[in-house]
């Protein structure tokens, strides 16, 4: 299991996050009318009465509520629009705060009422103005480091197959057997008793193919390899085979180096790979450890066609594949 | 063929959508006799559980007669023309997860892992029509369904009790039963279950057989206490009186020994401004589930006794008592049901007399029927316990 499960989750909760943002442009609606059409009674409520700044200053704020309501509603850059209530919430605890220093009495336990709830919807503007805005922005994630001049990407990943390590080392061994749960990989032939040719699909239809050397071995416990020759795409990798604990299953550690190039090339490798290189190795190895453990790579209506689902969700609906679905196969 | 499938929220509509066929080797196609409507479903269909789509065929409480099997599946486990009840977890039956007998949580069987495991920490099993969450597996409220690792889950009937007395070893007869034995029942034990729906029921019914000394159901809808009530359960309608103060004095003051949750994330509250406050909450997704059983089961219990969970929780909630929990030296136990480990032993009881599962069943209804059937589920019309539909 590799570290990318925060972003991950980030995403899965856009929806709520939407939703949220659009609950507070509501919210932001229902003051801003009630602070144009009876600003009076707000000044009252919110014991500020004793001003007369406040007449002019309650209007303003009720007008640029409005602006917050109009932008959340309507637009569908929850975010930003989110980061202007932030914005007006910072303002708002100012003046609260200029108003609490100069009143006493019934007035002042007014204020910090209002003080009060307003900290907490600043919270929860907050929120939703970081939630909303995309993760990239917060903190970039740069497959490639230094893409546009290429560089190298390493990848880990790890998991635990039910199964000795002999049997995990000779199933991986067996070069031939890697296309059967890693993606990207359409065939691996040996060609030698250390080297092999690889071909992997890239976009656009197209494919990349390399040699390849093992470099170490040992049995049961390690396979360490590298490309040799000119390749696109120059990498290295290694798996090891540890004895779990529980005496009869098989940890097993993935480590893939690649040096990107620059330009296109390095371009299309960083698309390909999308924004979670880490989850697609996962997967490979979720994969693996389906092909060992159970003979196949497990299917559902969802996600019909094994190693080449790209797509988590949404998928194709959980029903049954129509024969024209089915005779078009994975690439419809 | 006809198939109940999801429309959106509060929206199911029966639908032509192409039979199943294999996919995976260990797949066998069973024709479906009959099916019924889950508790659960209405999650679904009120929106609380998140990866549903449109034209997901429902259903996970599903039994009949096995039509095709896959190259991969053994003949001495399984063949054409086989009656079977499939289990609701789909389960590879290699991994370690099912070789520890926790089924619902098989590492293998849910193609769309990566989903669950960033809601859940770790992926789940995958389920028949329940969300792409747990895998996006076409359900059985259907003519016709997929059973993927055929050799491992459906159970073969080989005697002629009816589709009605063992139709629930799919689901709600082992879900109850595993609440039950969660517990730990011990002959001195007076165990409280919240929710008299049809798992409620068969939690208490489980309780009993396991020998508690008495049996507690908390519900509102006086038909499903009159329910409990006839099958020699105590009622306590906690419409009517303080739940707290009646299990007090059911028990001389010391509370249930155990207690089990079998209302889950959309529970309702006597209590007008705490229901009113989860309801806000789960609306504006700031908590995903509603759990005032949960919260209640918790201060209830005694000292040192068991809180057994298995109504379904699907995300966050709010105002969890954990001072109660820890200080009070309680063990939470829960689980969606490991219905492989159960289903034998459960159909050995039912051919024993000794659980009548069809004391149950208030409506029938043509599969054609399941909006009709969901509707009156859901709204507790017509005294509605449970909906069995058939093809």
């Amino acid at each position: 299991m590799t570290q990318v499960v925060s972003r991950g989750t980030a995403r899965a909760s856009q929806d709520q996050v939407r939703q949220r943002g659009r609950g507070l442009g509501w919210l932001s609606l229902g003051l801003g009318i009630a602070q144009l059409a009876a600003p009076d009674a707000v000044r009252r409520i919110s014991g500020v009465d004793d001003s007369s700044r406040s007449r002019a200053v309650v209007p303003l704020v009720g007008a640029r509520e409005l602006l917050h309501a109009a932008g959340l509603l309507t637009s569908r850059r929850k975010g930003t629009w989110a980061w202007t209530r932030v914005a007006g919430d910072a303002m708002d605890l100012t003046s609260l705060g200029i108003a609490i220093a100069h009143r006493d009495g019934r007035r002042r336990r007014r204020l910090v009422g209002v003080t009060g709830a307003i900290v907490g919807i600043t919270a929860l503007d907050l929120l939703t103005a970081v939630q909303a805005t995309p993760a990239e922005k917060i903190k970039p994630a740069p497959v490639v480091r230094g893409s546009r001049k290429g560089g190298s990407m390493e990848l880990t990943a790890t998991t635990t197959v039910r199964k000795p390590a002999s049997e995990v080392f000779a199933f991986w061994r067996e070069l031939e057997n890697l296309p059967t749960f890693m993606a990207h990989v359409e065939e691996v032939r040996a060609t030698g008793d250390r080297t092999s040719h690889w071909v992997a699909a890239a976009p656009f239809g197209k494919e990349v193919e390399w040699d390849a050397e093992i470099t170490d071995e040992s049995p049961s416990e390690r396979i360490a390899w590298r490309s040799t020759g000119k390749t696109d795409v120059p990498n290295t990798g290694s798996v090891r085979f540890v004895p779990a604990p529980d005496g009869e299953s098989t940890e097993v550690y993935v480590n893939l180096g690649y040096e990107v190039p620059g330009g296109k090339v390095g371009k299309a490798v960083a698309r390909y790979f999308g924004e979670e290189p880490h989850q697609q190795l996962d997967d490979d190895l979720r994969r693996l450890k389906q092909v060992l453990e159970t003979g196949e790579v497990v299917r559902s209506d969802g996600a019909p066609w094994g190693k080449r689902a790209r797509k988590e969700f949404p998928q194709r609906p959980a029903q049954p594949l129509s024969d024209a679905e089915f005779e078009k196969g994975a690439d419809a | 063929m006809r198939a109940n499938t999801w429309a959106g929220r509060n929206k199911v509509e029966v639908r032509d959508v192409p039979d199943p066929r294999i996919l995976n080797d260990r797949d066998a196609i069973v024709r479906i006799t009959s099916t019924a409507i889950c508790g659960s479903d209405l999650h679904l269909v009120d929106g609380y559980v998140p990866t549903m789509q449109d034209g997901d065929v429902m259903g996970h409480e599903f039994m009949g007669e096995v039509i095709e099997v896959g190259s991969g599946v053994a003949p001495d486990r399984l063949r054409v023309g086989d009656r079977v009840v499939v289990p609701f977890p789909i389960a590879c039956g290699a991994c370690a997860a099912c070789a520890a007998e926790l089924y619902s949580c098989c590492e293998n069987s849910n193609p769309n892992a990566g989903i669950a495991e960033k809601m859940f920490g770790h992926p789940v099993a995958g389920i028949f029509g329940y969300s792409h969450l747990t895998g996006g597996f076409a359900g059985g409220q259907a003519q016709y369904a997929r059973v993927p690792f055929a050799d491992v889950g459906p159970l073969k009937i080989e005697s002629d009790l009816t589709d009605e007395q063992v139709l629930f070893l799919s689901d709600i007869l082992p879900t109850g039963y595993m609440g039950a034995d969660m517990c730990d029942i011990q002959p001195s034990d007076v165990v409280a279950v919240w929710g008299a729906g049809p798992v409620g029921q068969f939690a208490m019914d489980s309780a009993r057989v396991l020998g508690a000394a008495k049996v507690i159901a908390i519900d509102k809808e006086p038909y499903r206490l009159q329910m409990a009530e006839q099958a020699g359960h105590i009622p306590v309608n906690f419409d009517e009186v303080d739940v707290r103060s009646v299990l007090l004095e059911l028990t001389g003051g010391r509370g249930p020994d155990k207690c089990i949750d079998a209302v889950g994330l959309e529970a309702t509250h006597g209590s007008a401004h705490v229901a009113a406050y989860d309801r806000v909450k789960q609306a504006v997704r700031s908590e995903t589930d509603r759990p005032h059983a949960l919260r209640q089961a918790i201060l209830s219990c005694r000292s040192g006794g068991v809180v057994s969970v298995i109504g379904v929780y699907g995300g966050l909630l709010d105002k969890f008592p954990a001072g109660a929990w820890m200080n009070r030296s309680l063990t939470l136990r829960t689980g969606q049901c490991h219905v492989h480990r159960y289903m034998k032993p459960l159909l050995e009881r039912i051919e024993r007399g000794e659980l009548d599962p069809t004391r149950i069943i208030t409506h029938t209804l043509p599969l054609e029927e399941a909006d009709r059937g969901f509707d009156i589920f859901k709204n507790k019309q017509d005294n509605c316990e449970k909906v069995v539909l058939k093809t």
